[in-house]
């Protein structure tokens, strides 16, 4: 193994890998999530602006192959680590005290991590397919009529929410986690960054799930 | 002197060795709320071998709270549910009378079980052996201010000196990591001048031999800043990580 390889796979080295790709996902939800709200803005403005998207498709497909290669070394090694922490511990203990000594956003990585990466795929399936692939959708540019109807759907809008709920709890200790492995922890600005985590993480998940409680009410018609 | 007794149920892990899976025991004991932990099973263990039983193995050493040998799982907190202390500083007039205590022994899967709620801790010793320490000759001790330190700068290093290698942090941990032990060991050195020429190497073969042991990864959860006896910050953690990415991204690699 060179240097490296070595370095990514020592303990630090996969905590880094985490850390660097979260902070990317976190820019990239920032991205989507300004894109996403253009929906409140109408069927006109939210159908240009994916009308633009498409335009530059190279440049996006690019972008597309990064982000998923971001994703995928998120989450194996998300799940690598997972299953290494539990293989350091064999026998659990009788009393565990952990909700008096930690958040319960930092001990439930996996499962949020988990369910987000369901909704991932749904997500995908439902979302990203219909805009690149649906001939109706994509051709006649009917994104907006497209998202609307889907977020009309009550199963569907409330599955959404409760994703994002769990986006704002993995993204809550994600945050600061991030920053203290890289080793920005430093007694003047650490506090910033907990609270700029905080209201990032619970600000973002608000916003994005606003959409489908706009669209569930009755907004946009 | 408080004369009321306590009735408490001790539910007490019992394990015969390494190889044999072991159990809770409850023991059923009345003792004064001054008493010790320690001092409670002391006298439990003075019954027990008085009836010819077999007496609970655990350990301990200095009793002031200083030698890191004590180190129980009490209702699920390493050194028990008073923050700060070890084992020994605990006393039982911090329990309530009629209550079932569960006293389990660390769990890792580096520290594996000798007997009872004794651990066999020497895997910290191996990270220590691999570089917690320092190889040039710093020759006599200085004159006075002959090695100009910043006050807020020898307080952060004695502060990560104070940890006592205990090993609450791996039992408090969710994943068993040694990481607050480990960042302590690698900040005393990295924060004085005497520690600059071995600073990178250091940490790099610290964290090496940690991983090699078997101990989980951090996840950030700071657990281990709660339970442990001495308040260790996790700030720790951050330089250690901070270290080690330097060494790898711009230092000699050590192998």
């Amino acid at each position: 193994m060179s240097w490296f390889t070595r370095a990514l796979n020592s303990s630090i080295g996969k905590k880094f890998v985490m850390a660097l790709t979260g902070i990317c996902l976190i820019l990239f939800l920032v991205i989507h999530l300004i894109n996403n709200l253009t929906l409140f803005g109408g069927p006109e403005l939210f159908n240009t602006v994916v009308k633009n998207l498409d335009n530059i498709k190279p440049l996006v497909r690019v972008i597309e192959i990064i982000l998923a290669t971001i994703f995928v070394l998120h989450i194996f090694n998300g799940v690598k680590l997972w299953w290494e922490n539990k293989q350091a511990r064999p026998q659990s203990y009788a009393v565990n005290a952990s909700s008096e000594n930690s958040s319960i956003f930092s001990r439930t990585m996996i499962y949020s991590g988990s369910i987000i990466f369901i909704f991932l795929v749904v997500h995908l399936r439902t979302m990203w397919v219909a805009f690149n692939f649906n001939p109706d959708v994509h051709t006649n540019h009917t994104y907006y009529e497209y998202v609307s109807a889907a977020f009309r759907e009550p199963l569907y809008s409330i599955a959404y929410i409760i994703a994002m709920i769990l986006l704002g709890f993995h993204l809550n200790h994600g945050f600061q986690s991030a920053f203290q492995t890289f080793g920005w922890n430093n007694k003047k600005y650490f506090p910033l960054i907990q609270k700029v985590g905080f209201f990032y993480s619970w600000i973002t998940a608000f916003l994005f799930a606003l959409i489908p409680i706009y669209f569930l009410s009755g907004g946009g018609q | 002197m408080n004369t009321n007794k306590l009735n408490l149920t001790l539910r007490i892990w019992r394990q015969k060795n390494s190889n044999t899976p072991g159990k809770f025991v409850d023991y059923k004991v009345s003792v004064s709320p001054d008493s010790s932990f320690l001092e409670m099973l002391d006298d439990l263990n003075n019954d027990l071998e008085s009836k010819n039983q077999e007496p609970i193995a655990f350990e301990s050493d200095c009793r002031e709270g200083i030698c890191g040998t004590c180190g129980l799982v009490i209702q699920g907190h390493p050194h028990g549910p008073i923050p700060r202390i070890a084992t020994c500083q605990l006393h039982m007039r911090n329990f309530k009378d009629g209550e079932t205590i569960y006293v389990e022994p660390f769990r890792a899967k580096a520290f594996p079980i000798i007997k009872d709620l004794i651990v066999d801790r020497s895997a910290f010793d191996k990270i220590q052996q691999a570089g917690g320490y320092i190889s040039v000759n710093i020759g006599s001790v200085p004159d006075g201010n002959a090695i100009p330190i910043p006050k807020e700068v020898a307080n952060e290093a004695m502060d990560a000196a104070t940890c006592i290698g205990c090993g609450a942090c791996v039992a408090a941990c969710k994943n068993a990591s040694a990481m607050l032990f480990v960042s302590a060991k690698v900040s005393q050195f990295a924060l004085l001048p005497q520690g600059q020429p071995e600073r990178y190497e250091r940490v790099q073969k610290m964290v090496k031999v940690m991983d090699e042991l078997g101990f989980g990864s951090c996840s950030n959860t700071y657990a281990c800043e709660a339970e442990c006896p001495k308040g260790i910050s996790i700030k720790n953690i951050a330089r250690m990580n901070r270290d080690y990415i330097v060494a790898k991204i711009a230092k000699e690699e050590v192998v």
